[in-house]
């Protein structure tokens, strides 16, 4: 028996690819978004084996494709040259803007506060994106923001 | 909800088949002569050939039987289009294909392996061929291994009729059982 619960990739792959390829072109822009798309789904694919279960998909290939953004951003600039880029108007924090200033975090708590108040998940979807719990999820955003706090207070 | 560009679609079905990541490659062959059929492959070989495929309850046994990471990839099936439609024209008699029988029981194993040494155009019976892998009298068993071949025509279980000369049944329906007989010139 396969793990229970974890659907076909062809339908994770149907459900989710016109919300990722859109997500993608607001963070990373029309020119970039094929190339992350292709770059997302296939890290999907590499992990979707071990996959123990089949809930919360769509927090997790989001999270996916958010950490590509990152990191495609973070190959393109080098250190300390941060440029703000111009991104579509969109009413939640431009993730473009909370990218670079989360750079210094530990990735557990950078990815919670990316995920909370750069894509405005719940708690319950970033745990699940961590492979954690809700709990977990909120005090990993919480220990992160402290964190920027602390380091902003310091420069 | 509304689709992606097509160019991109199959830009990330060709990189995940040539990823090696698959558990299995498939795609729908809407217009052969035995109508539908859905045909995949694993990274041992052709696994499986569906009859009126029915896609959920085709994808979701593949899952179970062979893992989840299974997507549609035309590409990936050139080579079993080529031969399927080379088979269906006259033109080939016999398939290069590997074969992945790993979810099969030993006994449909043997079975199936001993049918697919029955050639193009002859046939055989149910009582033979269980006599043929030392089990006499489990002729309906074999007919049981028969109706649930995971890859019929190119493990031709078309070509297996009762002593009587008789057609007997078909997983995919007598209509395309007697059709398969007679492009291979065994029925008149």
């Amino acid at each position: 028996m396969s793990r229970t619960g974890v659907p076909p990739f062809e339908w994770f792959y149907e459900s989710h690819k016109s919300e990722v390829l859109a997500f993608l072109r607001r963070r990373a822009g029309r020119d970039r978004a094929d190339d992350l798309f292709q770059e997302t789904f296939l890290h999907a694919l590499r992990a979707y084996g071990r996959l123990e279960h089949g809930e919360h998909l769509r927090a997790w290939i989001l999270t996916i494709a958010a950490n590509a953004v990152i990191d495609a951003a973070r190959r393109e600039r080098p250190a300390g040259q941060l440029v703000q880029e111009p991104v579509d108007v969109d009413e939640r924090p431009a993730f473009e803007e909370l990218a670079p200033l989360t750079d210094g975090l530990p990735p557990t708590e950078r990815a919670a506060v990316v995920l909370r108040y750069g894509y405005d998940l719940d708690y319950d979807a970033i745990g699940a994106a961590l492979g954690s719990n809700e709990q977990a999820a909120r005090q990993a955003a919480s220990a992160g923001v402290r964190r920027l706090r602390k380091e902003k207070e310091q420069r | 909800m509304t689709g992606i560009p097509t160019v991109l679609d199959e830009r990330f079905r060709a990189a995940a088949a040539a990823s090696g990541e698959l558990d299995v490659a498939y795609d729908l062959l809407d217009d052969t002569p035995v109508g539908p059929l859905l045909v995949g492959v694993s990274d041992r070989g052709l696994c499986r050939i569906g009859f009126d495929p029915e896609p959920e309850a085709e994808l979701e046994r593949l899952a179970r039987d062979f893992g989840p990471r299974v997507l549609r990839t035309p590409r990936a099936l050139d080579q079993v289009r080529r031969e399927l439609d080379e088979y269906f024209a006259g033109r080939r008699h016999d398939f290069d294909l590997e074969l992945d029988l790993r979810t099969a029981p030993e006994f449909h194993r043997r079975v199936l392996t001993e049918l697919s040494r029955v050639e193009y155009g002859r046939t055989t019976t149910y009582g033979t061929l269980a006599a043929q892998v030392g089990s006499p009298r489990a002729a309906r068993a074999v007919g049981t291994v028969m109706n649930r071949n995971p890859i019929p025509i190119i493990l031709p279980c078309h070509r297996v009729v009762g002593a009587s000369g008789s057609l007997v049944g078909y997983g995919g329906g007598l209509d395309r059982k007697e059709w398969l007989l007679r492009l291979e010139g065994a029925l008149l």
